[in-house]
């Protein structure tokens, strides 16, 4: 089981720059730890340094829960330590144009809802963001953004909403195939697979 | 129905299809290093899951450790722990490791193909964004997290959308002084590095055909540099000549069958897809990278173009301006290695341009194995002693300075023209600033010490006098 998660509300923060890579969320000397935690306060901390005035460095946005950020967001490598530094910095969600394969992956399956808007909403959101607190509440029942009288649809895949609004972890789902993977991959075998794993180094 | 040849693959594989779901995609193989896995190890630890197919994964050491000869003294103390972690790991969960004194030590994505692991037709993955590598050999192979890899440990199986698949055809001959990396940079300074994103790229064109399987490597390698999820060629008579008779390959009867099978794999006469890009490369110039991703990349004899708002904040970092070129530019280190360009092939092309030359005076070279394979390779070659008679120095295998997470950095405000994959902040360490470019491009920039990416009369003259 997972938690279950079908609304979340709070202060949005602007982070708008179009593909912050993984190496700017956390860089790659501080993954060497084996725990999932423990990366929050290394988290962009490049940018941090480079600018007293980074979003993240001001106070006001040390309760933000919601990342309002530019196109392609997480690209580059396959860290996972990436999502759990902004989980730990109390993100719950990012709003974008667009994310990275990968990191939207890694991301679903440990509950960081990422939402796809389009790029003059996400530039508009911002900038609320800038100018005055800036609450919105994801209900991801409904599949909807509220930011004050306005109301934003987005899409997500029913399976995902189901996972995160029920709580269900994929890796339930997946074992509940068992059988069936396993009569896959014996059917595979010298049919369309032929590793000889005998040749495994001693 | 016609078919590409991702179709194919991922048809074979999807164990489970229903609307409104994921597919659940086999996974034939999946490769580990020590970064990403401990959490993964601990997943099903903790959900008191066990191992489905031990046999199915290896692991190697490669992004912490150092380079030097005296690696076994890791002197960072988490990630000697890390390393501990991986050995331990593998060994109560009955998983292959290829440790430091291995004969197979090296970079994961060397190291599966040389031991004939990436095999076509398969699906592969790794905990690792450069896990497109193996597509050279038209196996479907692609990064996944921490979280994936447990999936993957647990059920042998992962929840993945199919993705779209666009075709990259090159049309033309690749020039002389120009590499499969020249291409692959090419392409993501033309589609941008997002221009791929929920893709899987297949390359196709004659040029593709003529290239060798450690080529091959090094154009899927940077895939995901433009967003891809993976990028594949289709196998033919160069992969499987690559393969036979490697440990992991099939022997006896069970090659022909496999061979047979393999020749299936090629996307079918005026299939689909969803989208098509064509790049003429017959006039392709040595790329070189200036800004602070891959797809700020220019032709050696460009200037840095005017564009897009972020460059700004790339040029100031990288302490450059528009309309500059990069041809003149001085380096201060020069680093050949890594998953895109450590393999013997690349060796042998850095070997060939330093012969009976020496770097400048001013630059730091390091020349870094991609394998022990690679290595021992090189050594009975000769190469390392030409590398060091030139003043380079010739290290161990591992990552070493592609990421700035061992002992091998760049130091702070220092430049680097590199073999790389990534000229991100802070890749190849803080404050660093990478130029990606060809291993032979490197080699020539290290002789002249600046970028060039060919001889220059200063340094023919200086070892005349
Ligand atoms: S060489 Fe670089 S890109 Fe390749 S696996 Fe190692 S760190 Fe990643």
């Amino acid at each position: 089981m997972n938690k279950q998660i079908t609304t979340i509300q709070g202060l949005c923060a602007p982070m708008m720059m179009d593909d912050i890579d993984t190496d700017i969320i956390i860089p790659a000397q501080h993954l060497t730890q084996t725990s999932k935690s423990g990366y929050g306060q290394h988290a962009f901390a490049r940018l941090k340094q480079a600018d007293p005035d980074f979003v993240l460095n001001q106070n006001k946005y040390q309760k933000a829960k919601v990342l309002i950020t530019g196109d392609n967001f997480g690209c580059g490598s396959s860290r996972e330590h990436a999502v759990w530094a902004i989980q730990e910095l109390g993100f719950q969600a990012i709003i974008a144009p667009s994310f990275a394969d990968i990191f939207s992956n890694n991301a679903r399956k440990n509950g960081l809802v990422l939402i796809e808007q389009p790029v003059t909403l996400c530039q508009q959101w911002a900038q609320q963001a800038k100018d005055h607190e800036f609450q919105i509440t994801i209900d991801l029942v409904t599949a909807k953004i509220q930011a004050g009288n306005e109301a934003y649809l987005f899409d997500i895949n029913p399976f995902f909403q189901h996972c995160l609004t029920h709580g269900h972890s994929e890796l339930d789902y997946l074992l509940s195939q068992q059988v069936a993977i396993t009569r896959h991959q014996q059917a595979a075998i010298n049919q369309q697979l032929f590793i000889d794993f005998t040749g495994a180094p001693q | 129905m016609k078919q590409n040849i991702v179709e194919k693959i991922w048809q074979q594989h999807v164990v489970q299809h229903e609307s409104g779901f994921p597919d659940v995609l086999r996974i034939d193989f999946a490769l580990l290093h020590e970064v990403t896995s401990a959490q993964a190890f601990a997943m099903i630890e903790e959900q008191g899951l066990s191992i489905q197919n031990p046999k199915q994964f290896l692991a190697t050491i490669d992004h912490s450790i150092p380079t030097r000869q005296n690696r076994h003294e890791i002197y960072d103390q988490t990630a000697k722990q890390q390393i501990e972690l991986l050995r331990n790991n593998c060994q109560k969960h009955g998983i292959t490791l290829c440790d430091l004194d291995s004969q197979h030590q090296g970079i994961v994505h060397v190291v599966g193909p040389e031991l004939g692991i990436t095999q076509p037709g398969m699906t592969l993955v790794c905990g690792d964004s450069h896990t497109a590598t193996h597509g050279a050999f038209g196996t479907l192979a692609f990064g996944i997290g921490t979280s994936t890899l447990a999936h993957v440990f647990a059920a042998g199986a992962i929840l993945m959308k199919r993705p779209k698949v666009m075709r990259v055809h090159f049309t033309g001959q690749l020039p002389a002084n120009c590499y499969a990396k020249d291409m692959i940079m090419y392409l993501i300074a033309q589609i941008g590095i997002g221009g791929a994103t929920g893709h899987v790229i297949e390359y196709t064109g004659e040029a593709i055909q003529v290239l060798s399987m450690e080529q091959r490597m090094t154009l899927c390698n940077m895939s995901i540099e433009c967003g891809a999820i993976a990028g594949l060629i289709a196998p033919d008579q160069t992969t499987f000549d690559y393969i036979k008779n490697r440990p992991y390959a099939p022997k006896g009867a069970q090659w022909q069958t496999a061979t047979d099978f393999w020749k299936s794999l090629h996307s079918d006469v005026a299939c689909d897809y969803d989208q098509t890009v064509e790049l003429d490369i017959s006039l392709l110039q040595p790329q070189v990278s200036w800004g602070t991703n891959p797809e700020q990349t220019i032709g050696i004899n460009q200037v840095i173009p005017t564009g897009k708002i972020n460059f700004n904040e790339s040029l100031d970092y990288v302490k450059l301006t528009t309309a500059q070129p990069l041809a003149g530019l001085p380096v201060d280190w020069a680093f050949v290695g890594s998953c895109t360009n450590g393999r013997i092939e690349d060796l042998r092309v850095v070997a060939q341009i330093l012969d009976g030359h020496q770097i400048a005076e001013h630059v730091t070279m390091y020349i870094v194995p991609g394998s022990e394979q690679v290595m021992q390779q090189a050594q009975a070659e000769g190469l390392d002693q030409i590398f060091t008679t030139a003043g380079a120095e010739f290290r161990m295998p591992g990552c070493s300075m592609c990421l700035g997470m061992n002992d091998d950095k760049v130091p702070a405000g220092s430049r680097c023209i590199s073999s790389t994959n990534r000229n991100f902040i802070g890749r190849q360490g803080t404050g660093s600033i990478t130029h990606l470019a060809s291993p032979a491009t490197v080699a020539y920039s290290a002789l002249a010490g600046f970028i060039t990416s060919e001889y220059q009369n200063t340094y023919t003259q200086k070892e005349a006098s």
